[in-house]
């Protein structure tokens, strides 16, 4: 596997104008000759579709859902980052870039993030052109808040719903474009299979979720935009149908997967109440700005929070970082809270929630206000809960929310196979070993509207493609593979004797399995010990799952049953480049890699690079390759919040 | 941990042509702080044990806000709970002995897909008949040249909250989709950014809301009642006043 980035020549701030200029183009009159087809509708998807069917070019897009405006990019609350510097408070390209690279914990390119800065901008003009309703300032302006790990405002935010109207924007552009009949919209459809010919990504096989049936799409081009992976872990922030099911294809057809364990953690969600739980809840993480986080120091103390004394709580943030205190970045957080409920501290009836208490807050500036800030999210965490975090401490504990490993790419955003792009959440480019809060929307949205078009342009203009077919023997094949996996997928309910269990049971085992060796904190032994424990796994979960029901009609155990048996094989991936990455670095801890004061130490002698995962086969170990990190534009330092 | 024991009676159809009835079904030790889809969840992992096919019903963020879930519990969209979709109402809303009707969202517009799953691309059409502003990437002028007083943007932001769940149109006794397009056009009307294309706008979208049969208002604010997101029936009035506006005053 060779990995050549095509990291464009010049200085920073010259790189994205120079490679522009060096891209092949294709003529308006000769786009609407090529097929592209996009994998995914959230906020990369919805804007690339839409973008390059603007451009001419005959689009395809797929989502899981019965509508493309319904993808988990919605669910993001806070905003989105981009270096306007409206409030004039020293903002810059220049300064987004550098926050970035050092909220990553210095684990990305600098080339893709300097770019990333550049294109914050034009972002915004776009959204508010498409007639997103941005939060105003009285003057008409727009108006700006503060986020984690940056000294400036600028963050854009449409209340507590920001993804959801960047994502009806594009969503928008998305339904023009299907109008105009150059844009193809395939809802309820799942990418099963990518299809690779003479080396190039020539189209996918998908899943009808509404009658099974399986379906050849070929094309010219196909970008994934699938998002992340934190499902592999059973409970996370996630939408319940996001899965890793695509990349995972295009992993086994030869993609290399990046940095596969790098996982965000969240230390704001409300806590699992039960073993049923299917989802975690997140709390914006502004509210940790007037929240202070205390566990009661006795182990056990069942105390209603109102009677446990001052001097018998544990301060744990305030007390170990004065600096920074209850805001201390969010693996940080994350991590404190989990050693603590790990030996038995924490709060609530499952015992693995921490309080975030606002009652010094309402103390000093009065109910109304904390109400006014954060009403929203106090509402929602009481219309959970059955709480009022006015009249006693809100609970909370960490969750999965956000994958930066996946596919890797290079500066064009192309994976490792010719012709095949990945986008947004899915990809591995821009935010290292940790992704700061509103980057998200803005990475999604800078691949889709921005850069991807420049790429394909490029592409298509570069390499001769012959015309395939849907009955070409490639497509035949992926089907087949298709076919034979949902049979084997369902052969177990027609058995009659021995053991049956259900996809949810190895599901939850699995991110058990996951979240406790290879979550906010590692180490080998607990590594080793997944690693062997999950060919286990793998092995009850074909001989025993139960899957009711035929492949050919609508079926969500059958869907449900293909994605967890991608889970299992993602999960190893996860658990191999967490093993070898003796680190800390972004949002996990290595335990073996502390400094004197048993803080994250980060190894750039050894650990600078980007761990590619090649696969190999089904009965070799996948092959790690690196990428090294090169910062000729920013000095490497280590985090300390002490 | 408190619990409750329900029957549930729940529509069963195995596709779009198949005729559908209703199953009962009872459940036991039912967590009071479960969310109603982690119930059938549960009622899921039984029938499916039980060598029983589950039932099919349609989600996806289980925060409130990708607007996918919905069912008719009880004859109310999306349940007893106000201002809450069917995946934030949690079973400490009910009480043990009860029973519950569960059926999918009904609508000439809304064929049922199975059991509880139906089709909405009904609303998706509307929306591709104009129900946006038409900019290509890049065209775009710097976003603070356009002033937008606070309290206007809030009032469309109040419109664009809609999550195109459908329970509208599941509860108005016209199957009207009136909400749902009229919140669409009203963000778009107050903005300055959508003015160019205003009229048309309206024209079309209305237009694509009666050929996909979907009825019309008669101000029975059913749909208002159930709106998880209460979007408020005056984007309806809103709605007709740039119907009519458009189509008796022309150019």
């Amino acid at each position: 596997m060779e990995l050549r980035a095509h990291i464009p020549p010049g200085p920073l701030a010259q790189k994205w104008d120079n490679h522009r200029f060096a891209s092949g183009l294709v003529s308006p009159a000769n786009r609407r000759k090529f097929k592209i087809i996009v994998v995914g509708t959230g906020l990369a998807g919805a804007s690339a579709a839409a973008t390059l069917a603007e451009q001419g070019y005959q689009v395809s897009a797929f989502c899981i859902q019965d509508s493309p405006r319904r993808a988990h990019s919605i669910a993001a609350q806070g905003g989105i980052n981009a270096a306007k510097n409206y409030q004039n408070d020293g903002d810059s390209v220049l300064r987004l870039f550098h926050d970035t690279i050092k909220g990553g914990d210095f684990r990305s390119r600098e080339a893709n993030v300097y770019r990333l800065a550049q294109i914050s901008n034009g972002i915004i003009d776009q959204c508010v052109a498409q007639g997103v309703p941005f939060a105003r300032e009285y003057g008409g302006t727009l108006a700006n808040r503060s986020f984690g790990g940056a000294q400036v405002s600028r963050t854009f935010y449409a209340r507590g719903q920001t993804g959801q109207q960047l994502l009806f924007g594009a969503y928008g552009a998305l339904s023009r474009q299907i109008k105009t009949g150059r844009l193809t919209m395939m809802t309820r459809r799942e990418m099963l299979e990518l299809v690779v010919i003479d080396g190039c990504a020539r189209g996918i096989v998908t899943r009808n979720l509404i009658n099974g049936d399986l379906e050849n799409h070929p094309a010219d081009a196909v970008i994934l935009a699938t998002g992340g992976y934190g499902n592999a872990y059973f409970l996370s922030t996630n939408a319940r149908a996001s899965n890793a099911t695509a990349i995972l294809r295009a992993w086994k057809a030869g993609a290399g997967f990046a940095n596969p364990c790098f996982v965000q953690i969240h230390p704001t969600c409300i806590p699992a109440q039960g073993t049923y739980q299917s989802k975690l809840t997140l709390m914006s993480e502004s509210l940790r700005n007037d929240g202070r986080i205390w566990i009661p120091k006795i182990v056990g103390d069942r105390r209603d929070p109102a009677s446990i004394p001052e001097n018998e709580r544990d301060y744990y943030l305030e007390e170990k970082y004065p600096r920074f205190g209850n805001l201390v970045p969010q693996d940080v957080a994350s991590r404190n809270t989990k050693e603590h409920c790990d030996a038995g501290k924490g709060v609530g009836e499952t015992g693995l929630g921490v309080y975030l208490d606002f009652s010094s807050a309402i103390e000093r500036d009065g109910a109304a206000v904390i109400l006014k800030k954060y009403g929203n999210l106090l509402q929602m965490y009481e219309k959970i809960t059955t709480r009022d975090p006015l009249q006693e401490p809100m609970m909370i504990a960490p969750a999965v929310h956000y994958t930066m490993g996946g596919m890797w790419v290079d500066y064009n955003l192309m994976t490792t196979i010719p012709g095949l792009f990945a986008i947004g959440e899915c990809n591995f480019s821009d935010h290292g070993a940790n992704r700061l809060g509103a980057s998200a929307l803005m990475q999604g949205l800078a691949d889709g509207y921005f850069i991807i078009g420049t790429s394909i342009a490029h592409y298509l203009s570069t390499t001769p493609l012959d015309y395939v077919t849907p009955q070409h023997v490639g497509f035949l094949e992926a089907q087949m593979k298709c076919h034979d996996r949902t049979q084997r997928l369902l052969h177990n309910n027609n058995r009659i004797t021995g053991k049956k269990v259900t996809v949810d049971t190895i599901h939850r085992e699995l991110g058990r399995l996951l979240w406790e060796h290879c979550g906010i904190t590692r180490n080998r032994i607990g590594l080793e010990q997944a690693l062997t424990r999950l060919p286990d796994l793998r092995e009850a979960f074909w001989s025993q799952v139960c899957v009711p029901g035929t492949g050919n009609e609508l079926n969500q155990s059958l869907e449900r049953a293909g994605r967890v048996a991608d889970f299992l094989e993602c999960a190893e991936i996860m658990v191999r480049d967490a093993l070898t990455r003796v680190e800390s670095c972004g949002c996990h801890l290595r335990e073996e890699s502390r400094t004197a004061e048993h803080e994250a130490k980060r190894d750039d002698d050894h650990y600078a690079h980007v761990s590619v995962w090649e696969y190999r086969g089904e009965e070799e170990p996948p092959i790690m390759h690196k990428e090294p990190l090169l910062f000729e534009n920013i000095n490497l330092s280590q985090r300390s919040y002490t | 941990m408190q619990t409750i024991d329900l029957t549930l009676q729940i529509w069963r159809q195995k596709n779009s042509d198949a005729p559908g009835d209703f199953e009962t079904y009872t459940l036991k030790n039912i967590s009071t702080a479960m969310s109603f889809l982690e119930m059938l969840d549960l009622l899921n992992e039984n029938l499916t044990l039980q060598g029983q096919e589950p039932v099919a019903f349609d989600h996806d963020c289980r925060e409130g806000i990708c607007g996918m879930c919905g069912a008719m519990v009880n004859g109310i969209a999306h349940g007893p709970q106000s201002e809450t979709t069917l995946c934030q109402l949690h079973m400490r809303h009910f009480n043990s002995g009860d029973t519950l009707v569960i059926e999918p969202f009904r609508s000439r517009a809304f064929p049922v897909k199975r059991d509880l799953v139906i089709d909405r691309s009904a609303l998706d059409r509307i929306i591709q008949a104009g129900g946006y502003i038409s900019i290509n990437t890049g065209g775009a002028p710097e976003a603070n040249t356009i002033a937008i007083p606070s309290p206007t943007a809030e009032l469309a932001m109040d419109a664009a909250a809609c999550i195109g769940c459908g329970a509208c149109v599941a509860s108005c006794p016209n199957g009207a989709a009136m909400l749902f397009t009229g919140a669409r056009i009203s963000q778009l009307s107050l903005l300055p950014q959508g003015q160019p294309e205003r009229k048309e706008r309206a024209l079309a979208m209305v237009m694509a809301m009666d050929k996909e049969g979907f009825g019309n208002c008669s101000n029975e604010r059913e749909c208002e009642a159930v709106c998880p997101k209460a979007i408020s029936i005056r984007h309806i009035a809103r709605m007709n006043r740039e119907y009519l506006s458009a189509s008796f005053l022309g150019e």
